[in-house]
């Protein structure tokens, strides 16, 4: 963290000087060099697909590098796979947690480090350094909890400590506040400072600018492969690390749009919002009471209302995984509701009487889902099939009974110019494509459709910035021509800059729901709240706003 | 999907694995004291080139298509379908019930296309029930449609040793139809035209399963209910999502799969034996399944697979006859390093060739 380290010529913790890594025809990494110095926080921050996960497996061991040397504290190490970089002191923190669910927290920390064949006597030690490093940290986490029964922050925790209990003093985070609550993602935090007063070298990959100002002492900016910049955090803007992520001034951007992309009130002070769009009026798709269990009899929504309005963007909050899945699968048809109605027009829709995406889509109701790559588009098919992915006996896949590749080719290529999806190439598989650009593709395919309601998940997820921006334009466009719009998104910056209307879910419910017309921030700590859930009963350090922990140490 | 140029993806690669099978099977033809190039030379114009050959060749490749095209047809939906032995055997039992019924009492013309119908639809409901099994019940098909080849096995077993044992002898095999209801050969239909030519198995099947495969060409790729099938199986949650009735695709496309299977008895007996012989599928229905692996589950690969299979059988056979050192074990270990080189170990080179065609820095 002091930059005299360097100065001073303690050898950096990491440098990695010219790394090269290509995959077929995309050139990963470019040429890259990267110092970090010992007992630092440092950033690498890029939009999706600027190499940076791509970096940090080489430093892990994932990939080799085609070309570059790799340094650990002064020396030049080869690192083939991941046990080499254990070996060599580094940890990583995936971004999906590769944890056994049903072993308990020991169980986990032990998993491949078990110390001969009868456990005994490993988990007795386990448990001894568990304890030190729990204190040590302020990792607290009870070694005898399921990890499966532990909250997603937790559970980040015992990845922190696997890596630590091996020795870890180069700890890589990959994308950590992803599944975070914002009160979750300021506690990753203050560990994250407490590790570093312990002298441990924190690597942290985000694309989050919000992020990197409240945590990193040093930031490196990544884009299209290449490293464009190193900077001291202290003596940085946000605008300027937005500007050299994306390669061109974001001034333009308008402002609601820059927050919504990178995570940041770049523009300063929340200003009230202004709206003109035509008045919403009556309920396109009303939900009552609404409820759904899985295959295995656990209840994921329960007693779930709600109203999309024609001209208006619901946003749906909440941390991944408290039903905003299961709700877009009930209401898209996919799933059956078990209980409840659901109405859209004339339509009744219930238990009895089901209705398939098929006829979903008749009724003007179109899907833009948040699994990509699972649901949205079919990875195998072309372009120019999967642009007709549930419409594939409407006319665009021809007009007599068989399927026309030249109509198909067609109609792809008109989506793709008005969507500006690159490369222009219906022939080319899904796969080909970058996040961005499949889902430019899929919005095209729904938009395209005409409908009075729009379903849209994580619509940003994987996807760059200039896709963020125009695909945020089109949900905006579309709204203003008068569709109902169901917006759900892990991402709150993302709900605060498109929604006129927010409802919270956590556990399968709608705990709340409010206008958003007043200050971001004020929106943001409330929101934050119920995310986390408003019954639980909170701790005094948690009581103040989400928000302010991160803001506070950007300005110190 | 290798990131390979086509011509060495569809090409080169193959062809390397054939050629690697080839070189062992010619060590070991070395080893046991014989000439690799003499008995290469003898396959392939015992396959291709000698009296007969060739008949006998595509007589055999006739049935490796009809089951290529079946396991295929499964694949596109992400089914394995290791059942083609035993809906090829009842859908047999499909043509020779109706052949044995009507054969004495209508033209060929009717009894030839019911009888050829018989077996699309016994075979193809053969392949239903553990479709629907699997769509609805969640039994795995590849356990269902294994089970179901015994259980053809033992139904044929009973009724070719019981009610449908020609009368007055004693070995498992029907009466012969009637030559009204027999799919004419080749031969006969060249000679017919004045053209000299050797009696060999070959019959007019072979012209239903080349239209078989474009049928399932244009199936697959072309039709609004082919794009469905594929979805399914290249992505269930797409399909879904789609509106594509996911448990209804699987049963059609084992329903299809399970009659192009049975198709494979119209070759055998309604253009060949003319009669129902125990074991009449003598182990097609398995080698379907290579034959799709190596044809990429595409007609035109399947085609050319069912080709080498067809050659590799008949060549085989007449390896067999020539040489007192070379058995028919040896054959079939020269057939199982095909397999495993082309299908099993199919995509051994892609490091290598990667390595070769990768396209320099940009």
């Amino acid at each position: 963290m002091n930059p005299d380290d360097r100065a001073g010529g303690t050898p950096p913790a990491v440098r990695l000087s010219g790394i090269s890594k290509r995959f077929g025809a995309v050139q990963a990494n470019r040429d890259v060099d990267l110092e970090v110095a010992r007992g630092s926080i440092h950033g690498i921050i890029g939009e999706n697909g600027a190499g940076k996960s791509t970096l940090v497996s080489i430093l892990y061991g994932f990939y080799e590098a085609d070309a570059g040397r790799i340094e650990i504290d002064g020396h030049v190490v080869a690192i083939r796979s991941s046990a080499a970089a254990i070996a060599q002191g580094i940890g990583m923190v995936h971004q999906h947690f590769m944890l056994v669910p049903t072993f308990t927290v020991l169980e986990n920390v032990m998993l491949g480090a078990e110390g001969g064949p009868l456990l005994a006597r490993g988990a007795a030690e386990t448990r001894a350094e568990l304890l030190d490093l729990s204190t040590a940290y302020g990792l607290e986490v009870d070694p005898d909890a399921k990890v499966g029964d532990l909250a997603v922050g937790l559970q980040q925790r015992v990845e922190i400590l696997k890596a630590l209990r091996r020795g870890a003093r180069i700890l890589i985070l990959d994308e950590p506040t992803g599944v975070l609550t914002p009160d979750e993602t300021g506690r990753l935090f203050d560990i994250l400072r407490g590790l570093r007063r312990e002298g441990v070298t924190i690597l942290l990959i985000t694309h989050k600018l919000r992020e990197i100002m409240a945590v990193t002492d040093r930031v490196s900016v990544m884009r299209q492969g290449e490293m464009v910049a190193h900077r001291e955090t202290a003596s940085t803007t946000p605008e300027e690390l937005a500007e050299l992520m994306v390669g061109r001034r974001v001034a333009a951007m308008p402002r609601r749009e820059l927050v919504a992309a990178l995570g940041v009130d770049a523009g300063g002070g929340g200003t009230p919002r202004a709206r003109s769009r035509p008045q919403p009026n009556a309920g396109a798709l009303e939900v009552r009471g609404l409820g759904w269990r899985d295959a295995r009899g656990i209840t994921r929504l329960s007693d779930v209302s709600l109203t999309l309005r024609e001209g208006e963007i619901l946003g749906l909050a909440g941390v991944a995984g408290n039903g905003q899945s299961e709700l877009l699968d009930v209401l898209s048809g996919i799933a059956t509701p078990q209980s409840g109605v659901i109405r859209i027009g004339e339509r009744i829709i219930n238990r009895d009487r089901p209705a398939g995406p098929a006829e979903l889509r008749a009724l003007g109701l179109a899907h833009v889902p948040e699994d990509r790559h699972r649901r949205g588009v079919v990875l195998g098919f072309t372009a120019q099939e999967n642009a007709v992915l549930g419409y594939q006996h409407g006319p665009a896949a021809g007009d007599g009974r068989l399927l026309s590749p030249a109509a198909l080719a067609c109609h792809c290529a008109a989506l793709m110019k008005r969507f500006d999806v690159r490369p222009a190439a219906p022939g080319l598989r899904m796969s080909g494509f970058s996040g961005g650009n499949q889902q430019k593709l899929v919005l095209a395919r729904e938009i395209e459709a005409e409908p009075r309601i729009l379903l849209v998940g994580q619509p940003t997820r994987g996807v760059d910035i200039g896709a963020i921006e125009f695909i945020h334009g089109e949900i905006l466009k579309l709204r203003d021509q008068g569709c109902a719009i169901l917006l759900v998104s892990v991402e709150l910056d993302e709900i605060l800059a498109l929604a006129d209307r927010v409802a919270v879910m956590n556990a399968g419910r709608i705990v709340g729901e409010r206008r958003l017309s007043g200050i971001d921030a004020e929106d943001r700590s409330e929101i934050g709240l119920m995310m986390a859930g408003i019954a639980r009963i909170r701790e005094p350090a948690a009581a103040r706003p989400a928000a302010s922990p991160e803001a506070g140490s950007a300005e110190a | 999907m290798t990131g390979l140029p086509k011509w060495v993806d569809l090409g080169l690669l193959p062809l390397m694995n054939l050629a690697l099978a080839f070189l062992i099977a010619g060590g070991v033809v070395a080893i046991i004291g014989e000439s690799p190039v003499e008995a290469l030379s003898v396959m392939l114009k015992g396959a291709f080139v000698y009296d007969g050959g060739l008949g006998y060749t595509l007589y055999y490749t006739t049935n490796f298509l009809f089951t290529g095209l079946a396991v295929s047809v499964a694949f596109h939906a992400m089914l394995f379908n290791i059942g083609g032995e035993g809906q090829a055997a009842i859908g047999g039992l499909g043509a020779i019930l109706v052949c044995l019924a009507l054969d004495a009492v209508m033209p060929g013309l009717i009894v030839i296309p019911l009888a050829i119908a018989a077996a699309a639809v016994f075979g193809g409901a053969w392949a239903v029930v553990p479709g629907w099994l699997q769509a609805y019940r969640g039994s795995h098909i590849v356990i269902t449609t294994i089970m179901f080849n015994f259980i053809a096995a033992g139904v044929l077993v009973s009724l070719l040793s019981g009610p449908l044992m020609r009368a007055g002898q004693s070995s498992p095999q029907s009466r012969d139809i009637a030559e009204a209801a027999q799919l004419p050969f080749i031969h006969d239909i060249a000679r017919a035209l004045g053209f000299p030519a050797t009696s060999t198995p070959l019959n007019l099947s072979f012209v239903l399963a080349l239209i078989a495969a474009v049928g399932v060409w244009v199936l697959i790729w072309r039709t609004r209910w082919g794009y469905a099938l594929r979805a399914v199986g290249q992505s269930e949650p797409a399909a879904q999502y789609a509106g594509i009735r996911v448990p209804r695709t699987v049963v059609a496309a084992m329903a299809i799969s399970g009659a192009l299977a049975g198709c494979m008895a119209v070759n055998e007996i309604l253009g060949a034996q003319h009669k129902m012989v125990l074991n009449f599928t003598a182990g097609y229905g398995f080698t379907g399944i290579a034959v799709a692996l190596m044809g990429r589950n595409h007609p035109v690969g399947i085609f050319l697979a069912a080709l080498l299979f067809g050659a590799l059988y008949q060549g085989g056979a007449e390896l067999d006859f020539e040489f007192q050192t070379i058995t028919r074990e040896m054959v079939l270990l020269i057939q199982g390093l095909i397999i495993l080189f082309s299908g099993a170990l199919s995509l051994m080179f892609v490091p290598a060739l990667q390595r070769v065609f990768r396209p320099g820095p940009a």
